[in-house]
């Protein structure tokens, strides 16, 4: 044994490919250069290589691979929105995180949970019966469910009267899952490579480079590309981008914070949401709580965590499930989300030819990396909007035509 | 906790004031543009470095302006509306850092 062991170690034969092989020098044109390295810009690349056979693309990130959003997530994914197009868009996405594992030949331990919207006052009863029925309507599985059917399902729930804010009902949504965050992004980043995508860390864009009204490439820190086209996906950075590219958006950017406790062996099976009380909470696969809740209470461009969002937290946490008294938090850390204010993203052509975004993905663009992906890559690729992008398009905001998702997402995800 | 000073009430923890997002110029929605009703709607600014911003403390329903670094979170000054007013007769909404 100790032999065998040794010679193991010795040899090289067991080793897999290094998951990434970077390319060391930037060419000096791409048909498509992407900014920002999140899952988004990551499945945007993968899906216009794969679907499209564009592979003279690269992506640029400032910092480190899918270190942005993509890192910080809590990691939920569902799709019982409150619009019919957004369910529609969500469903999409959530049927290809099923086939993701397979697809990307990498484990994103895809988990589905069940996932409780709770309702604790009578309005938000009547927006759970309400998405209940848009849901069912277009086929996900979604239902308004009542405290004996709770208290069955999700044992380890506080169903008590005695407390502040007493459990009315739920909105339940059995397919609402969990993944593995890093895994998505270097999932679709090791493919895209492999079909010849150059993906490049520590380079930051620094402007957009604009002739006549059409984007023809950008500027980084390590020197100038020319680029066909340009997509950006920047994630809470959208604003500072799209102004370099000469327009503005209907965004404003508020830290976002979540927190884990210590491990703990499993005993919350589902994902639980309070819409009223600006709570939620899961358990992950090594045992951790992830909490989190609401955006902060003013705009900032930064990650900073405070006292204030524990004490938030803790407040309402501890009467759903009292037992969170006995665990410590392990790590607390914030993201920079792009609000809207029809809590709706904005996805596709720009006012620049040959420019397109990705943007205002706030608190809730997890759930949408591989749907995002492929419907951008469809989007760069034909230079129109896909069906299912055309309500999220910039130009909604001109034509009074918002896509009002914040009845879904009252706690911001 | 965060203390924010109150141009009325004097130091607060940040719990009691609601933010208002900045302050910028109404179109007369008489005479404008759709196109310019919604910008002013919808789009924002929404700068990285020193900007001015309504803030109101809620308790004592009193709105009042405050520069704040959106990068750095720290309130630079605080003001009544009018002392905003006289300060930047014509002054700009925000100062990119
Ligand atoms: C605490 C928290 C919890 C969340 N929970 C959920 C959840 O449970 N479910 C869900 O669906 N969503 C959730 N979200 C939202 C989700 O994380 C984001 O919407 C999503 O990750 C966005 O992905 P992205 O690829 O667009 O952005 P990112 O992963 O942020 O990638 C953008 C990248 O662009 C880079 N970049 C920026 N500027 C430049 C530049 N000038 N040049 C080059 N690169 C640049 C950044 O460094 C970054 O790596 C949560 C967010 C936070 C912060």
């Amino acid at each position: 044994m100790p032999l065998a062991l040794l010679k193991y170690g010795l040899s090289s034969k067991h080793r897999e490919d290094p998951h990434f092989r970077w390319a060391p020098e930037l060419k000096k044109s791409y048909d498509v250069v992407i900014v920002g390295a999140g899952g988004h810009g990551l499945a945007t690349a993968y899906y216009l290589a794969a679907h499209h056979g564009i592979t003279n693309v690269c992506v640029l990130e400032k910092g480190y691979l899918a270190g942005g959003n993509t890192a910080r997530n809590t990691t939920i994914v569902r799709a019982n929105y409150l619009t019919p197009e957004g369910v529609a868009f969500y469903k999409e996405s959530v049927e290809l995180f099923r086939g993701l594992s397979l697809e990307l030949d990498i484990n994103i331990m895809y988990s589905e949970r069940g996932h409780f919207t709770l309702a604790h006052t009578d309005a938000a009863m009547r927006t759970a019966r309400w998405r209940a029925e848009v849901n069912k309507h277009l086929g996900v599985d979604s239902e308004l469910i009542y405290p004996d059917d709770i208290a069955r399902l999700c044992p380890t729930m506080n169903m008590s009267d005695e407390v502040r804010y007493p459990i009315l009902g739920a909105l339940y949504h059995p397919p609402g899952a969990i993944a593995r965050h890093d895994a998505v992004a270097w999932g679709y980043a090791r493919q895209a490579m492999r079909r010849g995508v150059e993906v490049h860390p520590q380079t930051e864009v620094t402007d957009v480079l604009i002739e006549n009204g059409r984007a023809v490439g950008v500027e980084t820190s390590r020197g100038t590309i020319h680029a066909g086209k340009v997509v950006q996906a920047v994630a809470g950075s959208s604003s500072l981008m799209a102004r370099k590219a000469g327009f503005r958006l209907p965004i404003r950017t508020i830290p976002l914070q979540a927190c884990v406790s210590e491990p703990v062996k499993p005993i919350l099976d589902q994902i639980v949401v309070s819409g009223s009380l600006h709570v939620y909470i899961s358990q992950s696969a090594r045992g951790e709580m992830v909490m989190g809740g609401a955006t902060d209470p003013y705009g900032l461009y930064s990650t900073r965590s405070t006292l204030d969002f524990k004490e938030g937290l803790m407040g309402h946490m501890l009467e759903l499930f009292p037992f969170m008294a006995e665990l410590r938090v392990l790590r607390q850390w914030a993201g920079m989300a792009d609000m809207t204010p029809d809590f709706s993203p904005v996805m596709g052509l720009t006012p620049v030819e040959n420019y397109y975004i990705d943007a205002g993905w706030g608190t809730w663009g997890f759930k949408a990396t591989p749907v995002c992906g492929k419907r951008m890559a469809e989007c760069v690729a034909t230079g129109t909007q896909p069906g299912l992008l055309r309500p999220f398009a910039l130009d909604r905001f001109d034509r009074f035509d918002l896509v009002g998702e914040k009845g879904a997402a009252s706690v911001g995800h | 906790m965060k203390i924010m000073n109150c141009p009325l009430n004097g130091p607060r923890n940040i719990s009691e004031f609601v933010w208002g997002g900045d302050i910028k110029p109404m179109p007369d929605p008489a005479t404008c543009s759709d196109r310019q009703w919604t910008d002013h709607l919808f789009i924002e600014d929404n700068i990285a470095g020193i900007v001015h911003e309504w803030w109101l403390h809620a308790p004592t329903n009193f709105w009042f302006v405050a520069r704040r670094n959106t990068i750095t979170d720290e309130i630079l000054e605080t003001m009544t509306v009018d002392r905003f007013f006289q300060q930047t007769a014509a002054g700009p909404a925000g100062e990119p850092a």
